[in-house]
């Protein structure tokens, strides 16, 4: 081979290089599209966990929503306020506020209160176990205990209990619903924390027929209805449903003549006491 | 024109053991009626049935409880005299609480011989007979339940040919379809010539596995001369009583993914579903009991039995002599599609095949390993789908992959998982990414 192929080859493979360089270099000039700087220096202050729960699509969504105010920076349930407070610094901007929302569990069913009529031993996941006979739990509108909420949650926010039971961590919690979709029988709904009356029971079944699968079952007593204030418990299909735009009115006082401990006054984490001993203790 | 006898047989399928032995040979008998009896107001495919009576009515066998609700549904009627406790929740075998009518039967009373309720076919148009079928409440007892009326008034852009009569029971242990041909024959070949009648068809073909030959012989035998039915030993596999299997087996039609029997011509009804259909128009009582199979090693003496629809699962292992010490898992239906059943309170449906009340040995470890890629599955899927990777996709939830990937064709035969050499729940996962793909399409 020749010192001219050579230095011809190269002649031509570096003068194709430039050509198409210099059309990249035209085609960037002429296709540009102006990005306010701002959404980067924002995305890089937000959490990047693309939990979804501020309800954009993503967290540099939620950085565009931020500059074109359609957001405020206090939507992003993941950062704690010393973070929130750093992007409307940032931005020049007031935080906002938001009351935090959680994911609340509709069951205290563990495995230590609810009937397991039988074994159930085939795939071990909640949605599997809950198409078989409820995974043989007796209460068919109860938790199976499997974890898929726990398996689904990014952010570590559920641990599972001695009885089975996930438990929501509320400083962790972002309310991004990751849950509320995994799980099968619908258990888990999302509440601000000030939402503090919870019916932890989904049981369509009364009296002693609820009673008998599950000890913290509601029965359908009726005493929370009379013991609220008007209006703010209602019995719909067996179950004592509280209508939270009366929030305000809630009080403790509704849960104290609860016989089996189905209704609850809920500061911080679920499931910190035992439902049982609320009984003794006002008995 | 059907294939040349026994040539053919279905691709894929796999042969399970058959376990019939325990129960082909013992006769039908009845069951003492129970002490209560619960109906569950959605036994059939279909929309659930309108319950028409009140708490504290008193019913007598045959009387219609709950009317049905549109076309595609059923009415449901007491299966026993006897007034109606409760109507609420009730455990259902599919595993959830449904709403029930429960009736205290009346003991000793009599449960005996009423009026005709159901008119004499023979004096009836097509069109009288189809009501008269809906009316008395007949559903198919194949499993699935579907409404007989329905099956009897195909759309008029469809014409139908032929009717398949499927006495494969392939399912192993089930003998529910094999003692109903062996000992009412004539009731089979009465059905089908009113289920003939009513669509206008003349030609039939029975279906039946070579693994009972007193049952073909029967049929072969009592087939009456001025119909044109031909009785057609078939090769034992499962699932070869699948209605699109036994319809390319028996006539070389292949039912389109995604299309049904009559679009190609072909009413598939199972043998037990129409000797209900003469029995209805014998007896003159609407669908009020069935035949069930109740069987395994788990139970103390296995039967077939007829059964008031809404006997409670305990009653029906009682009157079997109670299980075994080592029962271990009861199924509704056989073993490879069958159900398992968490509650003895559950009623016997319209639908239930038989009972199976299987022991520890008999079940499958319940030890997954992981995928050796050795291909069994594929071998022995009947609709040609590859279940190692739809098993894949499955455990990682991407369903709109496996819908591409004819996920829809499955039909959950279990042909797979009974293949698989490391215990991979295969069906157990297509039926889950089938039932997410549909609540995610209705929404």
């Amino acid at each position: 081979m020749s010192f001219a192929a050579v230095i011809t080859s190269a002649l031509i493979l570096g003068g194709i290089g430039l050509t198409f360089g210099t059309l990249i270099a035209l085609a960037n000039r002429r296709l540009f599209v102006w990005e306010d700087p701002r959404i980067d220096g924002v995305s890089e202050l937000l959490p990047g966990t693309n939990c979804g729960a501020c309800g954009f699509a993503g967290c540099r969504a939620f950085a565009e929503g931020l500059i074109a105010r359609r957001a405020q920076p206090a939507e992003c349930t993941v950062m704690g306020s010393d973070d929130v407070a750093d992007v409307a610094d940032y931005m020049e901007v007031e935080a906002g506020e938001v009351t935090r929302r959680v994911a609340r569990l509709l069951c205290a069913g563990g495995c230590d209160v609810a009937v397991q009529q039988a074994d159930y031993l085939g795939l071990q996941t909640c949605a599997a176990a809950a198409a078989v006979a409820s995974g043989g739990k007796g209460c068919t509108w109860g938790c199976t205990g499997l974890a898929d909420c726990r398996d689904v949650c990014d952010l570590d926010a559920i641990y599972m209990n001695e009885y089975d039971l996930p438990v929501v961590i509320p400083d962790r919690c972002t309310a991004c619903g990751d849950c509320v979709e995994a799980c099968p029988v619908d258990l888990f709904v999302l509440m601000p924390l000030d939402h503090k009356l919870l019916v932890q029971c989904k049981s369509l079944l009364e009296g002693d027929e609820a009673e008998a699968l599950c000890s913290v079952a509601c029965n359908a007593c009726e005493r929370c209805v009379l013991d609220a204030a008007p209006g703010v418990i209602e019995m719909v299909n067996g179950l004592a449903v509280v209508d939270y735009s009366k929030n305000d009115l809630a009080a403790p006082e509704a849960i104290a003549r609860c016989p089996t401990g189905a209704i609850v006054w809920c500061e911080g984490a679920q499931f910190q006491s035992k439902p049982g001993l609320v009984r003794s203790a006002v008995s | 024109m059907a294939r040349a006898s026994g040539a053919v047989q279905l691709a894929g399928g796999v042969h399970p053991p058959e376990l019939k032995a325990l129960t082909e040979a013992v006769q039908i008998r009845r069951m003492p009626f129970p002490d209560e009896i619960v109906l569950p107001l959605r036994q059939h495919a279909g929309k659930p049935a309108m319950v028409i009576v009140r708490k504290g009515n008193r019913v007598e066998r045959g009387d219609k409880i709950a009317e049905a609700d549109g076309f595609v549904s059923s009415p449901i009627h007491a299966s026993a005299s006897g007034t109606i406790t409760d109507i609420s929740l009730w455990p259902h075998p599919d595993g959830s609480y449904a709403e029930a009518v429960r009736i205290a039967v009346e003991p000793f009373s009599a449960q005996a011989a009423r009026p005709r309720l159901v008119p004499d076919w023979r004096g009836l148009s097509p069109e009288q007979i189809i009501q008269a079928i809906q009316d008395a409440g007949v559903v198919g007892l194949g499993g699935a339940a579907f409404p007989t009326h329905v099956k009897l008034s195909p759309p008029k852009e469809k014409p139908i040919d032929t009717i398949v009569l499927n006495g494969c029971e392939c399912e192993p242990y089930l003998t529910t379809d094999h003692r109903t041909m062996v000992e009412y024959p004539e009731r089979v070949h009465l059905g089908l010539r009113i289920m003939m009648r009513c669509i206008g068809v003349t030609r039939a073909i029975v279906g039946i596995e070579r693994n009972k030959p007193d049952a073909i012989a029967a049929i072969t035998a009592t087939v009456p001369g001025d119909l044109d039915v031909t009785v057609q030993p078939v090769t034992v596999k499962y699932p070869q009583g699948a209605e699109k299997m036994l319809i390319d087996t028996l006539l070389g039609r292949r039912v389109p993914s995604g299309k049904l029997p009559m679009d190609v011509g072909v009413i598939v009804q199972n043998v037990a579903s129409v000797a209900t259909i003469a029995e209805v128009f014998e007896s003159g009582l609407p669908l009020i009991e069935r035949i069930v199979t109740v069987t395994g090693r788990g139970v103390k003496n296995p039967a077939n039995l007829i059964v008031p629809v809404g006997t409670k699962l305990r009653d029906l292992l009682n009157a079997c002599g109670g299980v075994t010490e080592d029962a271990y898992e009861i199924v509704f239906g056989g073993p490879m599609m069958g159900t398992a059943q968490a509650n003895l309170d559950v009623p016997l449906l319209k639908g239930t095949t038989g009972v199976v009340v299987l022991t520890e040995a008999d079940c499958k470890s319940k030890d997954t390993h992981p995928c050796i890629r050795c291909g069994h599955c594929l071998d022995a899927c009947p609709v040609f789908l590859n279940p190692q990777l739809l098993g894949r996709l499955a455990m990682v939830a991407r369903y709109e992959e496996m819908e591409a990937n004819h996920l829809m064709d499955c039909m959950l035969c279990g042909c797979c998982s009974f293949a698989c050499p490391s215990n991979i729940p295969l069906s157990q996962l297509f039926a889950l990414a089938k039932n997410a793909l549909r609540t995610r399409q209705a929404a």
